[in-house]
């Protein structure tokens, strides 16, 4: 690895050092505001990530990995199905149907939290998938030996 | 004849991309155009649905104004909201046929003040691209699974790689076949 | 007759039972692919939940058969009622198809773990099985939904699993991966057909539901938009079922993939695809859209019978045995395309009958394949030569579903092409029951070729002593051969379900 000195990236490394933070923030701004305005897991997963692939891409792979390990990713991904499937299941235990958002605090008729939180921790669970996914994704491709040296770009 | 052609300026585009997917995913012999091809003709899909939801002068499915403040919230906004997706829906058909007036009067049938374009094929293509991602990441995977056990991506070298083996498998058996007899 | 299981179920498991099938594999899948212990505790996981999607699938049955002409089982999905929400509709005809899909994949999910043991590495385990349970739950996904694009998702997410699956053969073999990548590329197209009928549906009729769209179909009538849509659809599905032109995907991916996929796959996914063809056809498209409107007698059929013989002819000339095997599942589709191709509740109660039968035998002969290929390395015609006295027991197993393929007298495949032909006979296509008769010779041209090699001839290798496949491959080989021979000898309750689901798409489908 080439010497802070000789190092020929330094803009890029100052300007994504507060880009990344931000992105992260804006996430979670995407996920949370979901249900007022366009948003949801998915899209805020996906932003999560590219605040790590710009990371990655960056300051290299390997701190990329350090910070975030592969088998965190994967788990992630793992946990957010799990979180998805238990929130069906919550609502098929208060005895609603697979996925029924109004059962699941026992309200009255009418009330709406169940379908407030409801969606937010199905949507916590798409997050989570999505992040987890497509994290995976760009280690197996990122992470293998290259055949492209660096000097040779 | 030309009015013909230009209102249907969408689906001119749509296949034109489904047919340079289709035919890149056929004749490329590299496997990663083959995948590129896929995409582009996916993306044809996604772009033919979005066309069937728009409606004239309809507006992104979010209720504002009068049709926001209109419903006491909980479990009724939930359901007029249904409801509304549902008669956007209906509209959409009546849209896709080129009846737009057809449109703006079920939109007000149903007391809405604004019109909005119909909100689930976006939805139904927001599954369609990470049904697509997933594809791709796969396939993906597999061309550089591929690279590293043939040494080359080209469809063709492959075939012919394999067609000397089996050729080879052949031979063995038969030699086989002949010393046992 | 079933009444007995809905007494001793419990009342959540009958309420819940469609969203149950869909939610244990989907729980487990991720929770097995993190599971230690090189894959031994994901494989125990996978068993249990097969084991409990058969129990489920039962229960269903036993509700869809305490009414007289066969119950409707309507799920929604989060409570939202069915025309705007995502509905589960079981009936007659797929609860035939759930109940085989899982107890195939009980049966070959046993078969696995010394499969799995030899063909897969040690840390790829857990993730296969996990791999494994995402692509069982797309099929049951399939199976059970009752929304049209519902139906896209759920095979979408079981053939990429698939993919992966197919690819994890390359350990053996690398002709795994571009059998793979031509599958991925292939399936990926069908199902982006399939989607673009879904979309002229919903643009001539504003619906996605099955059952609403059955309906608004009928007051369109034969729109130009619903036309192309039923176009793309039946090519979608075609694809994916393998029907005959468009089945080059096939034979590799299942030469090639792990013993236990060959198994799995070829006993169910091709299946489902069929299913879902029947599906559109029967239920969703009226019977007269389809077979009147659109001629669909003239292309089904042709493809059917082209089937039958060209990949009869191919099965002949193969080396290998599961490409033998593979090309003869074409010719197989084959006979189920014709019967349905007929139109009648005859016809589609015999291709429905011979679903279920191909099932059993095909999972039946590549189990043994995949025995074999455990204990002696080889899959080509050449290396089974003279294992019917080394191995006997997988061998005798192995030749009864030959047997049953070919559709000799007592076994599943007699029964089902007797079904077929009086079927064909019934509607005075006598040219195609000869057709049928004379692809049946066929088949006993490619197994006997097989049978010949494993009983008659001295064994080419040397050193092949004693060596009988473990047991854990033997008892889930032998339950599908005597299935075999069960339904062949009294095939009177399989018929009896297909019969069951023929009627209900004739009689209550529409509605």
């Amino acid at each position: 690895m080439a010497g802070p000195r000789t190092d020929h990236h330094v803009v890029l490394r100052i300007v994504a050092k507060p880009l990344i933070p931000i992105i992260a923030l804006f996430a979670l701004y995407v996920h949370f505001h979901g249900d007022y305005s366009p948003g949801g897991g998915f899209q805020a997963g996906v932003i999560i990530v590219v605040a790590i692939v710009l990371y990655a891409l960056i300051f290299g792979i390997t701190p990329a990995m350090r910070a975030v390990p592969p088998v965190f990713a994967r788990s992630l991904a793992g946990l957010g199905f799990i979180i998805y499937a238990s929130v069906g299941v919550w609502s098929l235990i208060m005895g609603g149907n697979f996925l029924d958002y109004d059962v699941l605090f026992n309200e009255e008729p009418g009330g709406h939290m169940g379908q407030h939180y409801g969606i937010l921790m199905v949507e916590l669970g798409v997050l989570f998938a999505v992040a987890g996914s497509m994290l995976s994704i760009f280690y197996a491709f990122a992470g293998r030996v290259t055949e492209i040296k660096d000097e040779d770009w | 004849m030309l009015d013909f052609v230009l209102e249907r300026g969408n689906y001119w585009a749509i296949i034109g991309l489904m047919m340079i997917g289709l035919y890149t995913l056929f004749a490329a012999t590299n496997l990663i155009k083959k995948l590129v091809g896929l995409s582009i003709f996916q993306t044809s899909i996604i772009l033919f649905y979005i066309s069937l939801s728009r409606i004239d002068g309809g507006t992104a499915p979010i209720l504002y104004g009068k049709d926001a403040g209109g419903h006491g919230g909980g479990h009724d906004e939930a359901s007029g909201a249904h409801g509304a997706a549902s008669e956007a829906a209906h509209s959409a058909a009546d849209a896709a046929h080129g009846a737009s007036d057809a449109a703006h009067a079920a939109a007000s049938a149903h007391g809405l003040e604004n019109i909005y374009s119909n909100p689930l094929p976006h939805v139904l293509m927001l599954t369609a691209i990470v049904v697509g991602v997933a594809t791709l990441a796969v396939g993906l995977a597999l061309v550089v699974r591929i690279r590293e056990a043939y040494g080359t991506i080209e469809s063709d070298e492959i075939r012919e790689t394999d067609l000397e083996v089996a050729r080879a498998e052949f031979a063995v058996d038969k030699s086989d076949e002949a010393s046992a007899a | 007759m079933m009444d007995w299981i809905l007494q001793i179920a419990p009342a959540w498991a009958e309420a819940h039972a469609p969203a149950l099938l869909i939610l244990l594999p989907m729980l487990a899948g991720p929770l097995s692919a993190f599971l230690p212990g090189g894959g031994r505790l994901a494989w125990l996981l996978t068993v249990v939940v097969t084991t409990l999607c058969t129990l489920l699938s039962i229960i269903l049955l036993a509700q869809v058969q305490s009414v007289e002409g066969g119950a409707i089982i309507s799920y929604a999905m989060g409570g939202w009622a069915p025309p705007h929400g995502i509905e589960f509709r079981i009936d007659a005809l797929n609860v035939l198809v759930l109940l085989l899909v899982s107890s195939i994949a009980l049966l070959t999910s046993i078969f696995s773990w010394p499969t799995i043991k030899a063909e897969i590495a040690d840390g790829k385990r857990a993730m296969f099985f996990g791999a494994f349970q995402v692509c069982f739950m797309g099929l049951l996904g399939v199976a059970a939904t009752g929304d049209a694009f519902n139906l896209f998702v759920f095979l979408e997410l079981s053939s990429i699993a698939t993919y992966v699956l197919v690819a994890l053969g390359s350990g053996r073999d690398r002709r795994a991966l571009p059998a793979a990548i031509n599958y991925l590329l292939m399936g990926t197209i069908g199902a982006s057909f399939y989607v673009v009928g879904v979309g002229f549906l919903y643009a001539a009729t504003g619906t996605l539901n099955m059952a609403d769209l059955a309906v608004q179909l009928q007051d369109v009538g034969g729109n130009r938009a619903v036309q192309v849509g039923f176009a793309f659809i039946l090519v979608g599905l075609g694809l994916k079922a393998a029907m005959f032109p468009l089945h080059q995907w096939l034979p590799n991916a299942y030469a090639y993939s792990p013993s236990f996929v060959t198994a799995f796959l070829a006993a169910t996914a091709t299946k489902v695809a069929i299913y879902a063809m029947v599906r559109f056809l029967f239920s969703v498209f009226s019977l007269d859209f389809a077979f009147e409107g659109m001629s669909l007698a003239f292309i089904l059929a042709p493809m059917g019978i082209a089937a039958m013989l060209a990949c009869s002819f191919q099965a002949i000339f193969q080396a290998d045995i599961r490409r033998t095997l593979a090309y003869s599942s074409v010719a197989q589709v084959g006979y189920m395309l014709l019967g349905i191709s007929l139109g009648t509740a005859a016809g589609v109660s015999a291709g429905m009958f011979h679903l279920v039968n191909h099932a059993l035998m095909k999972g039946a002969l590549f189990m043994a394949v995949g025995g074999v290929v455990l204990t002696y390395q080889g899959t080509r015609i050449h290396d089974f030569a003279g294992l019917g006295r080394s191995a006997p027991w997988t061998m005798t197993a192995f030749a009864i579903a030959g047997l049953s393929l070919i559709g000799v007298p007592l076994t599943a495949g007699f029964q089902s092409k007797f079904a077929l032909v009086s079927a064909l006979l019934e509607s005075g296509w006598w040219w195609a029951a000869l057709i049928v008769v004379f692809s049946s010779v066929l088949a006993v041209v490619y197994m006997g070729r097989i049978l010949e090699a494993v009983f008659f001839r001295a064994p080419n290798n040397p050193h092949k002593e004693h060596k009988e496949a473990p047991l854990l491959i033997l008892v889930p080989l032998w339950i599908l051969a005597i299935a075999n021979i069960w339904v062949g000898v009294s095939g009177g309750f399989v018929y009896g379900l297909a019969d069951d689901a023929a009627s209900a798409l004739f009689i209550g489908g529409a509605s």
